[in-house]
Parts: C-alpha cells; sequence; structure tokens
C-alpha cells in the first residue's frame, strides 16, 4: 500500500539546513493498523505531510498504491490524494461555512461524483459515525468529539485505502478519544489501511503495528530489522523538525 | 465545478459583507466613471458614416487675395463660383454643394401656426452621396437643380407634423410663400457628429427641409453659418462671383486612382483660375475624408479626452485596491485552503476557484457600474452642450460595462488567487 524508500527530507534556509527525515524505510501492507511514535521534533508528522502527497520528499522514493509518487505534478498528486487518501487531523479541521453534509462533500466535489453519488456517500459516512440525524447542522454546533467523527465521515466518503490520521485524539477527552479510537480500528477491520501518528503510548498499544521515530530515523517495533534501518546517531547541527 | 465555485462564492459574499461591498463600489465606482466618459468620448468621435467615411471627401482651394505670406491652410469653405462650376464639371462620382439656412414654413394644416425650420440648401447628389434613408419618394432630379425646381425634400417628423402622414409624396409645402413639391421624405437619420457642415453645430439635430441650392438663391433664402469675405461685393455676399467662402463643398471618390486625379484636377482647377485672374495665390488644395476632415477639425473637444484619461486612471486606483481587498479576503483563508489541498482540490482548482469569486464581484460591480453610468450620462444630458441629448448608453457600451467590470475584477484577481493557492497545505493544517 505504501511503500518507502531511502526517504529524506531537508528543510533548508539562508542560515539552517534541517533534516527531518533520514533514509526512512517504510512499507505499510494491505489490512494493517499503524501506530507511527516518537517524541516532539522527531519527524512524525514530516512523514505523514510525505506520506499524504502534501509535502514532496528530497530523496528516496516513495510509492502510493504501486504509483511512484516523485514524478507526478500538483494536478497528479492531487488527484492521487484525492482517490486514494483519507486525512484526520488533531483539529478536526472542518470548515466552519459549511455545515457536515457540506464538509463531507468537499472530497467528493474534486473526485467529480454525481449529485446522486455524492448525496449518497455523504449520507452513508454520515451514518457511519452515527451523525446522519444532523448533518444540516455546523461544525460549532458540535462537541469536539463529534467533529472528529464528522472529519473520520469526510475522510472516509470517497472509499480511501488509506486513512493518514496525526494525533487525532489529541484534543478530546479519553471518553471521546476511546470512540474515536473504535471508529478507525471498525474502519480497519473493514479492509482500509490506518496509519495513525501518536504519541500517546495507550492509542499506540491499540495498532497492530508500532513504528517509532527518532531523530527522522524510523524503528520498527514490532518486526524484524529486515524491514526497517538501524538508527543512525544525528550529526552534530542537524536539528530535527516536527 | 462552476456550479459549485459559484456557490463557494456566494458564501464567502455572505461571510465578508463589509469587504465584498467594498470591492463592489471599488469596481463600480471605476467603471461608471470610466464607461461614462468613455461614452462620451466614443460619441464624440465616432464615425458619422462608416460605410462611406473613406470615399467622402470635402473640397479647399485658395480663392483669397495675396496679402503677405501664404496661409498654409486653404479656407475650410468654397465660393459659389468654384461649387457651381465644379458641380457643373463633374468629376467625382458624385458631388454636392450645400449651406445651411432657415425657411418659415405655412402649414396649412388647421390649428398649426407658421414656423421656422432648419433648412439645407444643396444639389440632388447629396442624399445618395450621406446615404440618407427615405420612407418615401427620393432625391430630386438634375433638371430641379438646373432649373430651379420648386421642389423640396422633407424629414418624417416634419412630414408627420404637417401632414400626419409620412407618404405626402406630391403635396405641397408652403415655404416662405412659395408652393414646393415634395419629392422625398427622409427617414430618421443622425450623423453625429454633423460632418458635412460644422458651422451649424456639430452634434445638433439635423435639417428637416432640404432645398435645391439654385432655388434657394432664386428665392432668396436665408442662409446661416460662416462666411469668409476678401473683396468687394457690392452688398451681395452670396452672389455668384462675390469673393466669399460660404459654401461646402463635398465629393464622393470611389477609389484612390480617382482621389489622385481629383487632385490633380483641383489643382489644374486652381492654377486656371489664376491664370484668369480670379485667384492670386499657387495652387494650394486639400480633400480630406471624412474621419480626417473630423480630426482637422479637432471636433472632439479635448476636455472629453482629458476627462477619460482621468476616469480610466481611478478605474486603475480602484482595481489596485480592489486587489489589495481581495489579496486580504484570499489570505486570510488559508486554512480553509489548506483543507481544500489536502482534501484532494489542486493549486489550478483553488485559482479557478478564487477567480469565478473575483470574477462574481465583477458581475455585481458591472451592474452597479451601469447604474453609475447611466447616472453619469444623465448628468451629461443635463449640460449646456450641443452634445448633451446623444449621451446614452447603446448596447455595446452596456456589453462593455459589463465586460470591463468582469475583466477589471478578473484582472484584479489573478495576483491574489495566485498568492493564495500557493499556500502550503501541511503548515496550515497544522497550524489551524
Amino acid at each position: 500500500m505504501l511503500t518507502m524508500k531511502q526517504v529524506s527530507k531537508v528543510f533548508r534556509t539562508a542560515m539552517v539546513e534541517t533534516h527531518a527525515l533520514r533514509e526512512l524505510d517504510l512499507q505499510v501492507n494491505e489490512g494493517e493498523f499503524v501506530a507511527v511514535t516518537g517524541p516532539s521534533g522527531s519527524g512524525k508528522t514530516t512523514f505523514l505531510n510525505i506520506a499524504g502527497l502534501l509535502e514532496e520528499l528530497t530523496s528516496g522514493s516513495y510509492l502510493l498504491d504501486g504509483v511512484d509518487v516523485k514524478s507526478l505534478d500538483d494536478h497528479a498528486r492531487s488527484k492521487l490524494r484525492n482517490e486514494k487518501l483519507g486525512f484526520v487531523f488533531q483539529s478536526f479541521n472542518l470548515i466552519p461555512d459549511l455545515d457536515l453534509f457540506d464538509n463531507v462533500d468537499v472530497p467528493l466535489r474534486y473526485r467529480g461524483f454525481s449529485r446522486g453519488d455524492r448525496k449518497k456517500r455523504i449520507e452513508s459516512a454520515l451514518e457511519r459515525v452515527g451523525l446522519v440525524s444532523r448533518m444540516r447542522h455546523y461544525p460549532a454546533e458540535l462537541s469536539g468529539g463529534q467533529q472528529q467523527r464528522v472529519a473520520i465521515a469526510r475522510a472516509i466518503a470517497g472509499d480511501p485505502k488509506l486513512l493518514l490520521a496525526d494525533e487525532p485524539t489529541g484534543n478530546l477527552d479519553s471518553q471521546m478519544a476511546r470512540e474515536v479510537m473504535q471508529l478507525l480500528e471498525d474502519l480497519n477491520a473493514q479492509g482500509t489501511v490506518v496509519v495513525i501518528v501518536t504519541h500517546d503510548p495507550e492509542i499506540a498499544a491499540r495498532a497492530q503495528r508500532n513504528v517509532h521515530i527518532v531523530d527522522g530515523v524510523a524503528t520498527d517495533l514490532d518486526r524484524g530489522p529486515s524491514l526497517v534501518r538501524p538508527a543512525k546517531p544525528a550529526k552534530s547541527g542537524d536539528h530535527p523538525a516536527a | 465545478m462552476l456550479g459549485y465555485y459559484l456557490d463557494l462564492a456566494r458564501r464567502s459574499f455572505k461571510k465578508n459583507v463589509a469587504l465584498t461591498i467594498l470591492m463592489v463600489l471599488a469596481i463600480g465606482f471605476g467603471v461608471g466613471a470610466s464607461m461614462t466618459t468613455l461614452t462620451v468620448l466614443r460619441m464624440l468621435a465616432s464615425d458619422p458614416i462608416p460605410q462611406a467615411s473613406g470615399k467622402l471627401f470635402t473640397v479647399q482651394l485658395e480663392p483669397r487675395k495675396a496679402r503677405g505670406e501664404n496661409p498654409p491652410e486653404p479656407p475650410e469653405q468654397v465660393t459659389r463660383f468654384d461649387s457651381e462650376t465644379m458641380l457643373r464639371e463633374a468629376k467625382g462620382d458624385r458631388q454636392a454643394m450645400m449651406t445651411g439656412g432657415s425657411v418659415a414654413i405655412e402649414p396649412q394644416r388647421p390649428g398649426l401656426d407658421p414656423f421656422f425650420s432648419e433648412a439645407r440648401f444643396t444639389s440632388m447628389d447629396f442624399f445618395a452621396m450621406f446615404r440618407v434613408p427615405f420612407v418615401a419618394g427620393g432625391a430630386w432630379t438634375a433638371e430641379d437643380d438646373a432649373k430651379n425646381g420648386h421642389v423640396v425634400v422633407i424629414a418624417r417628423t416634419l412630414a408627420e407634423k404637417l401632414f400626419g402622414a409620412t407618404d405626402v409624396i406630391g403635396k405641397t409645402v408652403q415655404i416662405e410663400g412659395t408652393p414646393m413639391r415634395v419629392v422625398g421624405v427622409t427617414d430618421r437619420w443622425l450623423p453625429t457628429p454633423h460632418f458635412y457642415d460644422l458651422n451649424t453645430g456639430e452634434y445638433g439635430q439635423v435639417e428637416q427641409v432640404y432645398v435645391p441650392f439654385s432655388t434657394s438663391r432664386e428665392l432668396n433664402l436665408h442662409r446661416s453659418g460662416s462666411m469668409e469675405c476678401w473683396g468687394e461685393h457690392g452688398g451681395n455676399s452670396t452672389a455668384l462671383d462675390a469673393p466669399c467662402v460660404w459654401i461646402q463643398y463635398w465629393v464622393e471618390l470611389e477609389s484612390d486612382a480617382k482621389v489622385a486625379a481629383y487632385k490633380d484636377y483641383l489643382v489644374a482647377y486652381s492654377q486656371e483660375q489664376k491664370r484668369t485672374g480670379r485667384f492670386e495665390r499657387d495652387p494650394n488644395v486639400r480633400l480630406r475624408n471624412v474621419m480626417e476632415w473630423l480630426d482637422y477639425k479637432e471636433v472632439v473637444p479635448n476636455d472629453a479626452r482629458i476627462q477619460t484619461w482621468v476616469a480610466l486612471g481611478f478605474l486603475l486606483v480602484c482595481l489596485i485596491n480592489t486587489i489589495g481587498l481581495l489579496l486580504t479576503k484570499f489570505l486570510r483563508r488559508s486554512p480553509e485552503i489548506g483543507v481544500r489541498r489536502a482534501l484532494g482540490a489542486s493549486k489550478r482548482s483553488i485559482f479557478m476557484q478564487l477567480l469565478v469569486e473575483a470574477g462574481m464581484i465583477g458581475v455585481v460591480g458591472g451592474l452597479l457600474g451601469l447604474a453609475l453610468a447611466w447616472l453619469g450620462l444623465w448628468a451629461v444630458r443635463h449640460q449646456p452642450t450641443d452634445y448633451a441629448e446623444l449621451a446614452s448608453l447603446d448596447l455595446p457600451m452596456l456589453l462593455g460595462t459589463f465586460g470591463l467590470a468582469v475583466v477589471s475584477s478578473l484582472l484584479a484577481g489573478l495576483l491574489p488567487a495566485w498568492r493564495a493557492c500557493q499556500v502550503t497545505p501541511a503548515l496550515q493544517l497544522k497550524s489551524h
């Protein structure tokens, strides 16, 4: 599903060069539920942004569902992102001016589905997260947990193969966090690959597989060393980024 | 996607009503001011007879006494003697001599008092040369020109006033006490500007009565317009041999070769007149077509040009303001743009979405601009100028107003939309 080889990401300014990811190798297969953990500034979010085609990698290769993303232009990357990926963010990132129906509609609009098809998908996605009855409400009228469920509905409405979640429970209390995790696990059980970035050990423990990133280098905690490169010590003067 | 973008634009307007109104006002006022002045300029500078303006030439000769330095330009009108000679020799495809005048009309219709009417004393080809439309009948004949025919062509409005109908060929109109037979009724015709005689008002109404020139002299009808004399004329400045220029002479020439030949003819004619002693100066002739003539006469007032440039400058200032406002508006939406990018919108999609929004502002600004242009032209119509009543929006200018508004707003939206679609989604999603 997701294959990264020797992926590096360097942020350069006039004064400093920051290595956010260093020759990262990672493979995520169909059906997996992977938690990516690491301390703040370790490079987890950079990994997620590259995986989600929101940032370009500096070197290495990345195949998403068999497609080499490095050669794609913005239009093709956007299309691939729209068709293959779903995003769930820590701060939900719902559009406040749109009601739940229209929020879930956003990715479907860019997909080019017909009006009827979009309506069916939106209602079905909101049904799955238990909010179909509130689809004409606005995000501000919902609790944090409900907003995150809407974000999940938006992420899954287009039937993506891979769901990328960045600290999805970070802004929720424990009860709501459990509900959201249950929802993600259910989706994974139905076949969606889930990659979740978290620094919460309890959340990570619920994943089938844990990948730990430190100083931009990934270590697979549950698999043999064949899938993961050994961590290299950071060079002096380098600063890993978030 | 256009429908979706229009819906998003509508929502965006509702969200930032004050900012939207500011932009609409900026576009509306800029476009309104520009279209008002452009409409006036277009009206003043338009080709009054586009189907023939390149083939119609006004003739200038130099018949004046040789006193001091030769003036660079010959007089703008010609003498009666030269006009009648050139008309007789008929070297052009068509030719007409003419002067303005006014005549007293005594209606036979009960309840209608006698009145004065603007007139033109001319020759037969006038109507064909200037493509005058007829609703009934037509021009008089060459015989009428030669034998002072008591015939008249009248305008449709005058026919309706005198007879209550336009089919009045053969009826009689009493002009200065002389019965004149109606041979033609012209349809609505308003060449703007009044190119063939700029002495009787550049943008006024056209004449209501046309009488053969020869008849006008026979009946001694009152002429109007400017006149320049340089010698004794025994109190009769309109006599055949009076040393006065007061007649406009126009000729139609179908090709460049004929223009060159006609110019040669005018030079030869001037030389001949010098030999006989009528002309004292060397030949100095001009043949200017309609647009060259209007240009030479500087018919378009400088004020109108300056006002147009000022208004276009104002539009530019309005556009720059709109660019600033759109930039603020679009960049404030960076978080939403980041989310849309993450959910599959390409840069091109975001660019189009924002450009549609800018275009919508242009459409609304265009409506406002149209209303303001209409108001501006209403104000122009109440100015004491002879072109005032012609100031109105026609279809091309109406469409032009919309076009200018939409194109202006799209231009204003280009930079802000481009900047907004460069937003880094990853940054926005984390900081949102």
